[in-house]
Protein backbone atom coordinates (compact mmCIF):
# COMPACT_ATOMS: atom_id res chain seq x y z
CA UNK A 1 0.00 0.00 0.00
CA UNK A 2 1.73 3.22 -1.15
CA UNK A 3 -0.02 6.00 1.09
CA UNK A 4 -0.38 5.20 4.27
CA UNK A 5 -3.92 7.03 4.52
CA UNK A 6 -5.03 4.89 1.94
CA UNK A 7 -3.87 1.48 4.48
CA UNK A 8 -5.65 3.04 7.23
CA UNK A 9 -8.81 3.94 5.43
CA UNK A 10 -8.85 0.01 4.50
CA UNK A 11 -7.89 -0.95 7.82
CA UNK A 12 -10.80 1.07 9.18
CA UNK A 13 -13.54 -0.58 6.72
CA UNK A 14 -11.69 -3.60 7.44
CA UNK A 15 -12.28 -3.36 11.64
CA UNK A 16 -15.86 -1.90 10.84
CA UNK A 17 -16.73 -5.46 8.83
CA UNK A 18 -15.02 -7.02 11.53
CA UNK A 19 -17.18 -5.94 14.46
CA UNK A 20 -20.40 -5.97 12.23
CA UNK A 21 -19.47 -9.71 11.79
CA UNK A 22 -19.19 -10.28 15.29
CA UNK A 23 -22.03 -8.57 16.08
CA UNK A 24 -24.48 -10.54 13.41
CA UNK A 25 -22.70 -13.35 15.08
CA UNK A 26 -23.80 -13.34 18.56
CA UNK A 27 -20.68 -13.72 19.19
CA UNK A 28 -20.23 -10.27 20.82
CA UNK A 29 -22.36 -12.16 24.14
CA UNK A 30 -20.50 -13.98 26.04
CA UNK A 31 -23.48 -15.90 27.31
CA UNK A 32 -23.50 -17.57 23.56
CA UNK A 33 -19.33 -18.11 24.21
CA UNK A 34 -19.61 -19.71 27.02
CA UNK A 35 -22.45 -22.22 26.04
CA UNK A 36 -20.40 -23.35 23.03
CA UNK A 37 -17.62 -23.95 25.52
CA UNK A 38 -20.57 -25.74 27.47
CA UNK A 39 -21.56 -29.54 25.65
CA UNK A 40 -21.89 -31.09 29.04
CA UNK A 41 -25.01 -28.47 29.73
CA UNK A 42 -26.98 -25.53 27.47
CA UNK A 43 -24.58 -25.87 24.62
CA UNK A 44 -24.91 -23.77 21.55
CA UNK A 45 -22.50 -24.64 18.48
CA UNK A 46 -23.22 -20.92 16.49
CA UNK A 47 -19.65 -20.19 17.55
CA UNK A 48 -17.90 -23.09 15.46
CA UNK A 49 -20.20 -21.56 12.18
CA UNK A 50 -18.89 -18.24 12.76
CA UNK A 51 -15.40 -19.84 12.33
CA UNK A 52 -16.57 -22.12 9.57
CA UNK A 53 -17.60 -18.85 7.56
CA UNK A 54 -14.83 -16.69 8.33
CA UNK A 55 -12.26 -19.29 7.69
CA UNK A 56 -14.60 -20.15 4.73
CA UNK A 57 -14.66 -16.64 3.06
CA UNK A 58 -10.49 -16.18 4.24
CA UNK A 59 -9.12 -19.52 2.54
CA UNK A 60 -8.88 -19.04 -0.77
CA UNK A 61 -7.73 -15.39 -0.47
CA UNK A 62 -4.72 -16.40 2.39
CA UNK A 63 -3.70 -19.35 -0.21
CA UNK A 64 -3.14 -17.21 -3.19
CA UNK A 65 -1.63 -14.38 -1.13
CA UNK A 66 1.18 -17.21 0.19
CA UNK A 67 1.88 -18.18 -3.21
CA UNK A 68 1.71 -14.57 -4.42
CA UNK A 69 3.67 -13.38 -1.49
CA UNK A 70 2.49 -9.63 -2.47
CA UNK A 71 -0.37 -7.66 -1.69
CA UNK A 72 -2.85 -6.28 -4.67
CA UNK A 73 -0.88 -3.56 -4.78
CA UNK A 74 2.46 -5.34 -4.86
CA UNK A 75 4.19 -4.53 -1.46
CA UNK A 76 5.12 -7.32 0.41
CA UNK A 77 3.02 -9.22 3.19
CA UNK A 78 3.91 -8.10 6.75
CA UNK A 79 3.43 -12.06 8.20
CA UNK A 80 3.96 -12.90 11.95
CA UNK A 81 7.41 -14.08 11.94
CA UNK A 82 7.37 -17.70 12.96
CA UNK A 83 8.53 -19.43 15.83
CA UNK A 84 8.02 -22.81 15.42
CA UNK A 85 5.96 -24.39 18.37
CA UNK A 86 6.95 -22.96 21.58
CA UNK A 87 6.00 -23.58 25.02
CA UNK A 88 5.22 -19.64 25.26
CA UNK A 89 3.02 -20.65 22.33
CA UNK A 90 0.95 -22.94 24.34
CA UNK A 91 1.29 -21.62 27.65
CA UNK A 92 0.12 -18.99 26.01
CA UNK A 93 -3.17 -20.34 24.45
CA UNK A 94 -3.47 -22.12 27.58
CA UNK A 95 -3.79 -18.72 29.89
CA UNK A 96 -5.65 -16.88 27.18
CA UNK A 97 -8.20 -20.14 26.93
CA UNK A 98 -8.98 -19.90 30.83
CA UNK A 99 -9.57 -16.56 30.79
CA UNK A 100 -12.18 -16.70 27.71
CA UNK A 101 -13.39 -19.38 29.26
CA UNK A 102 -14.35 -17.59 32.89
CA UNK A 103 -16.14 -14.43 31.25
CA UNK A 104 -16.68 -15.52 27.39
CA UNK A 105 -14.97 -12.70 26.41
CA UNK A 106 -11.86 -12.73 23.98
CA UNK A 107 -10.15 -9.24 22.31
CA UNK A 108 -12.29 -8.39 19.88
CA UNK A 109 -16.29 -8.97 21.22
CA UNK A 110 -14.45 -7.14 24.18
CA UNK A 111 -13.67 -4.44 21.97
CA UNK A 112 -16.87 -3.96 20.54
CA UNK A 113 -18.37 -4.24 24.18
CA UNK A 114 -15.95 -1.35 24.79
CA UNK A 115 -17.28 0.55 21.91
CA UNK A 116 -20.98 0.56 23.44
CA UNK A 117 -19.45 1.39 26.69
CA UNK A 118 -21.25 -1.98 28.37
CA UNK A 119 -19.81 -2.30 31.71
CA UNK A 120 -18.84 -5.80 32.01
CA UNK A 121 -16.45 -5.15 28.44
CA UNK A 122 -14.67 -2.50 29.89
CA UNK A 123 -13.97 -4.03 33.07
CA UNK A 124 -13.16 -6.97 30.99
CA UNK A 125 -10.94 -4.17 28.58
CA UNK A 126 -9.15 -2.84 31.81
CA UNK A 127 -8.33 -6.79 32.74
CA UNK A 128 -6.63 -7.13 29.41
CA UNK A 129 -4.82 -4.08 29.34
CA UNK A 130 -2.98 -5.06 32.56
CA UNK A 131 -2.38 -8.27 30.85
CA UNK A 132 -0.94 -6.41 27.39
CA UNK A 133 1.22 -4.26 30.15
CA UNK A 134 2.33 -7.66 32.12
CA UNK A 135 3.52 -9.07 28.96
CA UNK A 136 5.64 -5.86 28.33
CA UNK A 137 7.09 -7.06 31.19
CA UNK A 138 8.65 -10.48 30.12
CA UNK A 139 11.99 -11.00 29.73
CA UNK A 140 12.80 -12.09 26.01
CA UNK A 141 9.88 -11.57 23.62
CA UNK A 142 9.29 -12.58 21.38
CA UNK A 143 9.66 -16.52 21.92
CA UNK B 1 -26.62 -31.61 26.48
CA UNK B 2 -29.35 -29.49 24.96
CA UNK B 3 -29.16 -26.98 22.49
CA UNK B 4 -29.57 -22.80 23.13
CA UNK B 5 -29.81 -20.23 20.77
CA UNK B 6 -28.24 -22.04 17.98
CA UNK B 7 -28.52 -19.59 15.48
CA UNK B 8 -26.79 -21.29 11.99
CA UNK B 9 -27.19 -19.11 9.39
CA UNK B 10 -26.30 -15.72 11.19
CA UNK B 11 -23.61 -17.67 12.65
CA UNK B 12 -22.36 -18.81 9.05
CA UNK B 13 -23.23 -14.91 7.74
CA UNK B 14 -21.26 -12.81 10.84
CA UNK B 15 -18.54 -15.19 10.32
CA UNK B 16 -18.83 -14.70 6.45
CA UNK B 17 -18.10 -11.14 7.39
CA UNK B 18 -15.36 -11.95 9.50
CA UNK B 19 -13.34 -13.31 7.20
CA UNK B 20 -13.81 -10.84 4.35
CA UNK B 21 -12.88 -8.27 6.75
CA UNK B 22 -9.62 -10.70 7.34
CA UNK B 23 -9.08 -11.56 3.61
CA UNK B 24 -9.09 -7.22 2.56
CA UNK B 25 -6.60 -6.46 5.20
CA UNK B 26 -4.80 -9.28 4.15
CA UNK B 27 -4.59 -8.94 0.23
CA UNK B 28 -4.96 -5.24 0.67
CA UNK B 29 -2.40 -4.20 3.35
CA UNK B 30 -0.68 -7.09 3.49
CA UNK B 31 -1.55 -7.34 7.57
CA UNK B 32 -3.09 -9.79 9.88
CA UNK B 33 -6.49 -8.84 11.68
CA UNK B 34 -5.49 -10.26 14.84
CA UNK B 35 -7.58 -8.19 17.59
CA UNK B 36 -4.67 -9.13 20.15
CA UNK B 37 -1.55 -8.47 18.41
CA UNK B 38 -3.20 -5.32 16.54
CA UNK B 39 -4.53 -3.50 20.24
CA UNK B 40 -1.02 -4.84 21.96
CA UNK B 41 1.52 -3.61 19.81
CA UNK B 42 -0.16 -0.36 19.44
CA UNK B 43 0.87 -0.14 23.50
CA UNK B 44 4.35 -1.08 22.91
CA UNK B 45 7.14 0.76 22.72
CA UNK B 46 8.92 1.08 19.28
CA UNK B 47 6.04 -0.38 17.03
CA UNK B 48 5.97 0.89 13.60
CA UNK B 49 2.84 1.49 11.95
CA UNK B 50 0.53 2.68 14.13
CA UNK B 51 -1.58 4.70 11.80
CA UNK B 52 -3.30 1.52 10.32
CA UNK B 53 -3.60 -0.15 13.63
CA UNK B 54 -5.27 3.07 15.22
CA UNK B 55 -7.74 2.95 12.40
CA UNK B 56 -8.89 -0.57 12.57
CA UNK B 57 -9.78 -0.64 15.83
CA UNK B 58 -11.33 2.55 15.59
CA UNK B 59 -13.66 0.88 12.81
CA UNK B 60 -13.87 -2.21 15.37
CA UNK B 61 -15.26 0.22 18.18
CA UNK B 62 -17.68 1.94 15.74
CA UNK B 63 -19.48 -0.93 14.83
CA UNK B 64 -21.92 -1.20 17.56
CA UNK B 65 -22.61 2.95 16.82
CA UNK B 66 -23.33 2.14 13.44
CA UNK B 67 -25.68 -0.73 13.90
CA UNK B 68 -27.34 1.53 15.97
CA UNK B 69 -28.39 4.18 13.68
CA UNK B 70 -29.62 2.09 11.50
CA UNK B 71 -31.54 -0.63 13.77
CA UNK B 72 -32.10 -0.79 17.83
CA UNK B 73 -32.36 -4.71 17.51
CA UNK B 74 -29.91 -6.65 18.13
CA UNK B 75 -29.27 -9.57 20.82
CA UNK B 76 -28.65 -8.36 24.14
CA UNK B 77 -25.35 -9.55 26.15
CA UNK B 78 -25.13 -11.27 28.97
CA UNK B 79 -22.71 -11.81 31.27
CA UNK B 80 -22.83 -14.00 34.40
CA UNK B 81 -18.90 -13.04 35.91
CA UNK B 82 -18.28 -11.10 38.41
CA UNK B 83 -16.30 -7.87 38.04
CA UNK B 84 -13.58 -9.24 40.27
CA UNK B 85 -13.64 -12.51 37.83
CA UNK B 86 -14.09 -10.03 34.85
CA UNK B 87 -10.90 -8.20 35.50
CA UNK B 88 -8.67 -11.57 36.17
CA UNK B 89 -10.10 -12.64 33.35
CA UNK B 90 -8.76 -10.12 31.13
CA UNK B 91 -5.61 -10.45 32.61
CA UNK B 92 -5.08 -13.79 31.08
CA UNK B 93 -6.47 -12.90 28.14
CA UNK B 94 -4.30 -9.90 27.67
CA UNK B 95 -1.19 -11.73 28.86
CA UNK B 96 -2.17 -15.04 27.23
CA UNK B 97 -3.30 -13.67 23.34
CA UNK B 98 0.50 -11.89 23.74
CA UNK B 99 2.35 -14.42 24.95
CA UNK B 100 0.91 -17.38 21.84
CA UNK B 101 1.15 -14.03 19.58
CA UNK B 102 -2.64 -14.37 18.63
CA UNK B 103 -6.19 -14.79 19.85
CA UNK B 104 -9.45 -16.72 17.77
CA UNK B 105 -8.87 -13.78 14.84
CA UNK B 106 -5.32 -13.78 14.54
CA UNK B 107 -4.52 -18.00 15.09
CA UNK B 108 -8.54 -18.89 14.63
CA UNK B 109 -8.86 -17.39 11.43
CA UNK B 110 -6.33 -15.82 10.21
CA UNK B 111 -3.67 -18.93 11.10
CA UNK B 112 -6.35 -21.41 10.15
CA UNK B 113 -6.67 -20.40 6.93
CA UNK B 114 -3.01 -19.93 6.24
CA UNK B 115 -2.79 -23.72 6.97
CA UNK B 116 -0.32 -22.65 10.21
CA UNK B 117 0.43 -25.32 12.46
CA UNK B 118 1.44 -22.85 15.20
CA UNK B 119 -2.09 -21.39 14.78
CA UNK B 120 -3.34 -25.33 15.04
CA UNK B 121 -1.32 -25.96 18.20
CA UNK B 122 -2.35 -22.48 19.73
CA UNK B 123 -6.33 -23.15 18.89
CA UNK B 124 -6.53 -26.54 19.83
CA UNK B 125 -5.12 -25.24 22.95
CA UNK B 126 -7.15 -22.20 23.65
CA UNK B 127 -10.37 -24.74 22.75
CA UNK B 128 -9.58 -27.28 24.99
CA UNK B 129 -8.94 -25.03 28.12
CA UNK B 130 -11.80 -22.89 27.65
CA UNK B 131 -13.78 -26.06 27.64
CA UNK B 132 -12.13 -27.17 30.60
CA UNK B 133 -12.52 -24.29 31.87
CA UNK B 134 -16.35 -23.80 31.24
CA UNK B 135 -17.44 -27.13 32.86
CA UNK B 136 -15.27 -26.34 36.04
CA UNK B 137 -17.11 -23.48 36.48
CA UNK B 138 -20.61 -24.19 35.25
CA UNK B 139 -20.35 -28.30 36.49
CA UNK B 140 -17.95 -28.87 39.31
CA UNK B 141 -17.97 -25.23 41.47
CA UNK B 142 -21.80 -24.98 40.23
CA UNK B 143 -21.28 -21.46 39.34
CA UNK B 144 -23.73 -19.82 36.50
Amino acid sequence: MKSRAAEAAIAALCGLLFGLGLILSGMTDPARVQDFLDPAGSWNPSLAFVMAGAIGVAVLPFQWLRRRQRTLGGAPLQLPASHGITPRLVLGSVLFGIGWGLAGFCPGPALVGLGSAWQPALIFCAGMLGGFGLFSLLPGRPG
Amino acid sequence: MHLVNFTPWSALAGGALIGLAAALLALCCGRIAGISGIAGQLLTRGTPDRLWRIAFLGGLLAAPWLLRLVSDSGTTPHSAASPGMLLGAGLLVGLGTRMANGCTSGHGVCGLARFSLRSLVSVASFMAAGFLTVWLLRHVWGGA
